[in-house]
């Protein structure tokens, strides 16, 4: 039994449909310009949640908040029951051994093959206790399960395409089985069977992992076939949170366009001919 | 708080069987992959009937182990069941990846120093092709002078230019003291400190202010035209220029080539003046000699031709920079590592090819009697 694991601070353990993350009174302003004023959100234990917004309505900023990359103006977040505000960098890192984010470009480190980005955090957090054979077949199943074939490992990001970028970063993200996993806009700029694909990856690691999902994006049927709740983001704040039946129940100009527009339609109906409620 | 990872040995009817226990996810492994490592003899079965939760790691040691002993896997329950066959299909899979195979030392080494001289020569075929392709385009300007980007001429004349006064006055300056004051300490030996007044203007005009001045402009300008092009390149801003219509030859290269063609014998310049009054006035503390005085001897003994020695060299140095800054720049394919390293060619080859230059000017110049 290794010393280093015992002395570790524990976080508690959070039952699934409880609150795994709270956002109060969220302020951001960059100079002049607010972004977000009096945002309240919270995410629950294992649910996907979608996030959607016009552009410049501050999805990632509000990302980058929860994660700690953005310190607000004011308000509260808290991720596990850790405040995520002003917390000094040993607390930090219980937090960030169990979630996983994907950035909107991959963000993979380029001078790294595809097998050593899904490594660093393993070897970062847990380097005594795999060995690199081990360490070799982690990276190569979490290579498969995210949907790239395996000789992707030994490849280098600037080998790859936009598309399969976004899946090695998804592979790094799941790198430490996180119970919490953030996606930047996983779909955009892939194929409709690539995005389609994706979205089924990201329910069925849901069903085997239990993962809570904050989820960004602007992908109607991303939405349909796998969100549980949807936040919609508008005038700085989250001005609804809900089912897409319950969104469609308020009368929020945007929120109509958004889902009754023709592409919204278009969502609807790909989503009732794959049998999936709606 | 859960438990840790850990396996028990127990004995079945017909052999030997591990009995996982705890919480087998990678924050609760601890040092169980060693543990299973050093375990030897046959296994049978492995348990999982008494685990808390299991990840995909540790599902993953588990099968690995259950595969490399032919054991079976006996109470998974319904999660661990789905990882375990989500493995099991994975398995061939991850097995089957190619390995990076192992060369020994020697040909490694081989390899490399033939790689190293593949980039050499493609590089200096590129080279020369880039210079075909900026003559095409100065020619192609010149029949069509309105195609002529005297904004951006202009532009980099002050980035180049104006903005390197500073810096290399600074530099020039200094230098004039260091020579003057060496100059002195030796001349003194022979009672000829007079001579350092030779030493600073001759030295100054012919070969250092021009050589430091094209040291400082490529650590200054052509590492910035290698990483400018280059980040371009990346951001596919030059692609997109060239659909346009906009040759990034015409708009990005010419005016970087000229301002350096253009700015560097007038830094030359500068900077050897600079560097005579630094030289001029330690002539002053240290050997007492007058400004008046210096100046009177400064015409006597330094002849115009080593003024045109250092002025005629210039505009070629800043050719050569601008072209490999130019030149690493659109080379950059892949990342941003690779911005990184051309920008490092591009000053260590500008650098490189100016002192070469300057010892075939050298010898030029002695050989047509300008000495």
């Amino acid at each position: 039994m290794s010393e280093a694991i015992e002395v570790e601070q524990e976080l508690p353990e959070i039952a699934v449909g409880e609150t795994l993350i709270s956002v109060r009174g969220l302020k951001n302003a960059f100079g002049e310009q607010v972004v977000h004023e009096g945002l309240d959100l919270d995410l629950k234990k294992g649910e996907i949640l979608g996030v959607v917004g016009g552009s410049g309505t501050g999805k990632s900023v509000l990302m980058r908040s929860i994660i700690g990359l953005q310190t607000p103006v004011e308000g509260e977040i808290t991720v596990f029951g850790e405040s995520m505000i002003d917390r000094d960098e040993a607390d930090a890192v219980a937090v960030r051994k169990r979630w996983g984010v994907l950035f909107q470009g991959g963000a993979l480190f380029s001078t790294l093959s595809v097998a050593e980005n899904i490594q660093v955090p393993l070897r970062e957090f847990y380097g005594d206790t795999l060995n690199q054979e081990l360490l070799d077949d982690i990276a190569a199943f979490k290579v498969l399960i995210s949907g790239l074939s395996v000789d992707a490992g030994p490849k280098f990001p600037a080998e790859l395409s936009g598309g399969m970028k976004k899946r090695a970063g998804l592979a790094r993200a799941l790198a430490l089985d996180p119970e919490l996993l953030f996606l930047d806009e996983p779909t955009a700029g892939l194929d409709p069977i690539g995005a389609a694909a994706f979205d089924e990856l990201i329910h069925q690691l849901r069903s085997i992992l239990g993962l809570t999902v904050f989820l960004i994006t602007h992908d109607l049927d991303t939405l349909y076939a796998i969100c549980d709740r949807v936040a919609v983001l508008a005038d700085k704040r989250v001005i609804a949170v809900g089912t897409i039946d319950e969104l469609l129940a308020t009368d929020h100009p945007w929120i109509q366009e958004y889902f009754n527009g023709p592409r919204g339609r278009a969502a609807v109906a790909s989503a009732k001919a794959n049998g999936k409620k709606v | 708080m859960e438990a840790q990872a850990d396996f028990i040995e127990e004995q079945t009817g017909s052999g030997r069987a591990l009995r996982f226990t705890g919480n087998l996810a990678i924050a609760r492994l601890g040092d169980l992959p060693k543990r299973l490592e050093q375990l030897s003899g046959p296994i049978e079965e492995v348990r999982l009937d008494e685990i808390e939760h299991i990840d995909t790691i540790g599902a993953w040691i588990v099968h690995d182990f259950a595969h490399t002993h032919s054991a079976r896997i006996t109470g998974a329950g319904p999660d661990a069941t789905k990882l375990l066959d989500q493995l099991a299909q994975a398995d061939d899979t991850i097995r089957s990846r190619v390995h990076v195979p192992y060369t020994p030392a020697f040909l490694r080494v081989m390899g490399e120093v033939g790689d190293a001289t593949m980039v050499a020569m493609r590089t200096l075929l590129g080279l020369l092709g880039f210079f075909g392709a900026t003559c095409i385009a100065i020619w192609s300007v010149i029949r069509q002078p309105s195609r002529f980007r005297a904004n951006a001429v202009i532009q980099r004349f002050e980035v180049v230019g104006v903005s390197a006064l500073g810096i290399v006055g600074l530099m020039s300056f200094l230098i004039g003291i260091v020579i003057a004051q060496q100059g002195a300490v030796q001349l003194r030996q022979f009672g000829a400190e007079v001579f350092t007044i030779n030493l600073i203007g001759r030295i100054t005009l012919r070969e250092l202010g021009v050589l430091m001045t094209a040291i400082m402009v490529a650590g200054r300008s052509g590492s910035a035209f290698a990483a400018q092009l280059g980040t371009m390149k990346l951001t596919e801003e030059i692609d997109a220029m060239r659909i346009i219509g906009v040759s990034p030859m015409e708009a990005l290269v010419l005016p970087r080539l000229l301002a350096s063609v253009v700015m560097m014998p007038l830094l030359g310049f500068y900077s050897s003046v600079v560097a005579i009054i630094g030289g001029g006035i330690w002539c002053w503390i240290d050997l007492g000699i007058p400004p008046i005085t210096f100046v009177q001897r400064l015409r006597e003994v330094v002849p115009m031709t080593d003024l045109w020695v250092g002025i005629v060299k210039a505009p070629v140095f800043g050719a050569i920079i601008a072209m490999a800054g130019c030149f690493q720049g659109m080379q950059v394919k892949g990342d941003a590592e690779e911005v990184g390293m051309r920008t490092t060619s591009a000053v260590v080859q500008a650098i490189f090819l100016v002192i070469v230059l300057d010892a075939f000017f050298a010898v030029f110049f002695t050989q047509v009697g300008w000495i």
